[in-house]
């Protein structure tokens, strides 16, 4: 994900500024350890992950990252991680959905019969796709926001009802061939341009362009930061950060553009993942729903407009359930009725690992693709060494109940 | 004198970067009432949960002798154990059990594993009886009031044969008579030998019930007063806690003279709403109060007048149902059917439960001070997190609120200063009224004055405040003129000049069905 790390939204602080430590401790470390305890848990998973990765790399003798396998660590975690944005969100404003899985086979179903028995264009279905998860998002909306059923029940039904839909629509088979223009959403890449290098040009530009972009958006907050006369890291620090950010965006870019350069797939998480990214931290309405989370009444009683913001999540979810069902038809060149089991777990698990709270108000988006990917590269990893997966289920479970725990045992050691 | 029940000698107990006690002591004589006072975050709070065993033996300084021998305390069972038990100021009863099983919780009467239920019923009876509650031990706790479930707290201490019972803000959600009758049974219990420790920051709760009085300030003891032996007014208290002469409780303050030809800046005429579950019930029943720009107007009422009510039903429709009456600024008419709508009027309310109606206790003190009006630091529907943070700074500069910075996390802060953060917000949004509902409750004499200051300088701005209090003294000390309700009815109407304590009580308590 290195690609997109310009814009890490944050929970609860500005990115550069760590609030100034208590008086006294003034120094780099101090200021460094007291960043690091603030945001533990987002850099804690990051560290985890980065660990993940170097023990399965070494594992697997240098296979995890070979650029065919990364590509393929994308195009396969893709639909759980436009999954767990939405997840991320709903957990954040107090609610779950355990609907996703179902609503995503739903739509992929629906696309299906559209374009291979009605021969709709598929920019068409592409559209009504969506549409479809938009109106059952609102449906699971109304019933949550302006009824009030609890959102587990409600998704609970949702999950049998969008299932049979899908059961309904398919009867046992699986519907396909799909258009190339459909298909090229998940195994497409960017076109080749210019002069042949051993690399992917565009891929090459587009990472260049992206470390500007970076770099720009890091030295601007710093500035502007400081104007405001707010806390910012040493001048040091913060090289060695830009550094770090450089590194990691130029190997990311590299690897991609010595094999078939960036899939269409990451283009498009990149979108959401800055997309989302800036409405939760930067959003009125982003900030409207960590209230809603954080304390409903208060938030009511401060002109929050609880109801519509709630429908609102759940249409937002609806879509990404929507894209996520589209996207994975796409990749399986198919329609069929067993699509998306289990992934609402998948997602869920992803947006707790990610930092989520059982009880609302905290959360990123970022975490959350943090998430999907300590589950993605565990699966990816796993599946090379030749680990079972009645053995994957095990350590899966394992690292969801070691991250929350982690969390738990956090926050009680800082707080009380 | 007797030897003392109860000895803590230079209690010490530190937090990671705080010192909670730097040096308490504290002797309790057999069978008296021993109140302890302190401005909030004084100690006194963590000196009970150091006697009590929440913070277990070990992780603080210094001894506690309880009946003459040393104590060790790994838990809350431990003292329990010995006879000391804490009822803390949020009650600890589970709402959907009877009182008989929320009395014998943790203490159950059973014969291996199994619950006895003749004999629990028939010890709950008699345990109601000593502490002179009405009620069948099978009643849900859900349908009881506040004042009833604080004496089956008091039954539960008994059953577990109580020595020391130590109160901590007993009668803070009480109203006068529930906690007159509380008061009573704290002598009671005295004449049969229970010694207590009260919590208060009712100073006349305290001249009254109280036999001596220990004065907390900054973790330190900082004087034992004798108070049955006379002379110990509320103002010499008030002295000990904040360690300085308080002359003026009150901002000095000059009386509204408004222009009567002028609108109100804000009128409800003929206000009437039901309960949200018993419709049937008239919570406020045709109440018409005005306010003009730059007064401040009280509203006083014991426990069940309906004020909240009043100001919520108001505030967007936040309470009740079958509303109607109509609400009019600067003379016209006015819809407030929404809290949005309400706000867009220049209405604020601020709630009297602000962690649960007013903060978001998990998010920052900017964030929360913004959250009302956050188009006002958002542009084309984007936050601008700069100006939001020199927002929120000018104001923890400009109302005082103790924290390093304003990404502090508002749950970390003290009661006080998380009432500033409430006021901060609505001040931020910008109305022309505010309605302050029990702004001062839970919040330490200091804090107080700076809340009185702050509110003071709101109505000099032309603003017309609304305060809601249960405190008489406050409401004479700021108000211009002080409405009454008694049952949900609007039972008078008192200017400053008229207005005495006795005058208001005189009119809470007038019986209008």
């Amino acid at each position: 994900m290195g690609p997109v790390t310009t814009d890490t939204p944050k929970g609860d602080t500005p990115k550069e500024s760590p609030p100034s430590p208590p008086s006294g401790r003034t120094g780099t470390g101090a200021l460094l350890l007291e960043a690091a305890r603030r945001n533990m848990r987002q850099y804690g998973m990051l560290v985890a992950l980065g660990l993940i990765v170097v023990l399965f790399e070494i594992w697997t003798d240098g296979v995890l990252l070979k650029p065919n396998n990364v590509t393929n660590l994308v195009l396969q975690n893709s639909y759980i991680l436009v999954l767990a944005i939405g997840m991320m969100i709903v957990i954040i404003a107090g609610h779950i959905d355990l609907s996703v899985g179902s609503l995503a086979a739903f739509v992929s179903a629906a696309c299906a019969v559209m374009m291979v028995e009605h021969d709709i264009p598929w920019v068409l279905a592409l559209v009504l796709g969506l549409l479809i998860g938009a109106v059952a998002g609102a449906w699971q909306g109304f019933w949550i926001a302006y009824v009030g059923i609890p959102s587990f029940i409600v998704t609970l039904a949702g999950m049998l009802l969008f299932r049979g839909g899908t059961q309904i629509f398919l009867g046992s088979r699986s519907l396909g061939p799909f258009p190339e223009g459909f298909q090229k959403i998940s195994t497409g890449y960017l076109p080749e341009i210019g002069p042949a290098t051993n690399y992917h040009n565009l891929t090459l530009l587009l990472g260049l362009a992206l470390l500007a972009f970076a770099l720009f958006q890091e030295f601007r907050d710093r500035r502007r930061q400081q104007a405001y006369d707010l806390e910012v890291l040493p001048r040091n620090l913060f090289l060695v950060k830009c550094v770090a950010l450089a590194a990691a965006v130029l190997a990311f870019t590299m690897t991609l553009a010595s094999y078939r350069g960036v899939p269409v797939v990451l283009l498009l998480l990149a979108a959401l993942l800055i997309g989302f990214g800036y409405v939760m931290r930067n959003a009125v309405v982003g900030r409207h729903v960590y209230a809603l989370g954080g304390n409903q009444a208060a938030a009511k009683l401060s002109g929050v407009k609880d109801k519509r913001v709630t429908f609102l999540v759940f249409v937002n979810m609806g879509v990404l359930a929507a894209l996520a069902g589209i996207v994975y038809a796409a990749r399986l060149n198919a329609g069929v009725p067993q699509a998306g089991i289990n992934f609402e777990l998948e997602a869920i698990a992803a947006a707790f690992i990610g930092g989520a709270s059982m009880s609302g108000g905290v959360g990123t988006v970022f975490g959350a693709i943090i998430g999907g990917l300590v589950l993605g590269v565990l699966n990816n990893g796993m599946s090379l060494v030749g680990i079972g997966t009645d053995y994957q289920q095990v350590i899966k479970g394992l690292v969801l109940l070691a991250a929350v725990g982690f969390d738990v045992w956090n926050k009680r050691r800082v707080g009380a | 004198m007797t030897a003392p029940v109860l000895e803590m000698r230079s209690i010490v107990k530190t937090f990671p970067g705080v010192r909670a006690l730097s040096d308490v002591s504290l002797t309790v004589a057999p069978g008296e009432v021993h109140a302890i006072c302190g401005e909030n975050g004084a100690g006194k709070s963590t000196l009970m949960k150091v006697l009590s065993g929440v913070h277990p033996y070990g992780s603080y300084e210094g001894e506690i002798l309880f009946e003459g021998s040393p104590c060790a305390f790994r838990d809350i069972r431990a003292s329990e154990a010995q006879g000391i038990v804490i009822i803390h100021q949020e009650l600890a009863l589970i709402p959907y059990l009877s009182i008989a099983e929320n009395i014998f919780l943790g203490n159950e009467h059973a014969t291996r594993g199994f619950i006895n239920w003749n004999d629990t019923l028939r010890h709950a009876a008699s345990l109601l009886k000593r502490v002179g509650l009405d009620e069948h031990p099978q009643t849900r706790v859900a349908d009881i009031g506040v004042g009833k479930q604080q004496l089956v707290e008091i039954a539960k201490a008994l059953a577990k044969r109580v020595k020391l019972l130590i109160l901590d803000e007993p009668t803070a959600a009480l109203n006068d008579g529930d906690s007159a009758q509380l008061l009573r049974l704290i002598g009671e219990l005295k004449e049969q030998g229970i010694t207590s420790i009260i919590i208060s920051h009712k100073l006349n709760e305290i001249a009254e019930v109280a036999d001596s009085v220990t004065i907390l300030r900054d973790g330190r003891t900082i004087e034992t007063l004798d108070v049955k032996a006379g002379s110990t007014t509320e103002d010499r208290i008030i002295r000990g806690m904040v360690g300085r002469d308080l002359d003026h409780r009150f901002p000095e303050r000059t009386p509204y003279e408004g222009d009567p030809g002028a609108h109100p800046a804000l009128e409800v005429r003929d206000w009437t709403v039901h309960h949200p579950i018993d419709q049937q019930r008239k919570v406020v029943d045709s109440v018409s109060v005005q306010v003009r720009r730059g007064e401040i107007v009280g509203i006083a009422g014991l426990m069940g007048a309906g004020r909240t009510e009043l100001a919520m039903s108001v505030f967007g429709r936040s309470y009740g149902r079958n509303i109607s009456g109509t609400v009019l600024k600067d003379g016209r008419e006015i819809g407030t059917r929404t809290v949005p709508e309400a706000v867009a009027h220049g209405i604020a309310y601020v709630t009297e439960d602000r962690k649960q109606y007013g903060l978001n206790l998990i998010d920052t003190i900017g964030r929360n001070i913004t959250l009302s009006a956050l188009s006002k630091v958002a542009r084309r529907g984007v936050v601008d997190e700069h100006e939001e943070t020199r927002v929120a700074e000018s104001y923890r500069g400009s109302m005082n609120i103790k924290a390093p910075t304003v990404f502090e996390q508002v749950g970390r802060l003290s009661g006080g200063n998380q009432q500033k953060v409430v006021l901060s917000k609505w001040i931020f949004a910008g109305p022309d009224v505010l309605i302050l509902d029990e702004p001062t409750r839970g919040i330490d004499v200091g804090a107080k004055y700076e809340i009185y200051t702050v509110i003071d300088r709101l109505a000099a701005e032309g603003k017309a405040v609304i305060f809601i209090s249960s405190e008489l003294p406050e409401l004479l000390g700021m108000c211009d003129r002080v409405y009454t309700m008694a049952a949900g009815r609007l039972t008078g109407e008192i200017p400053r000049a008229e207005a005495t304590q006795e005058v208001l009580m005189r009119h809470m308590t007038k019986n209008t069905r």
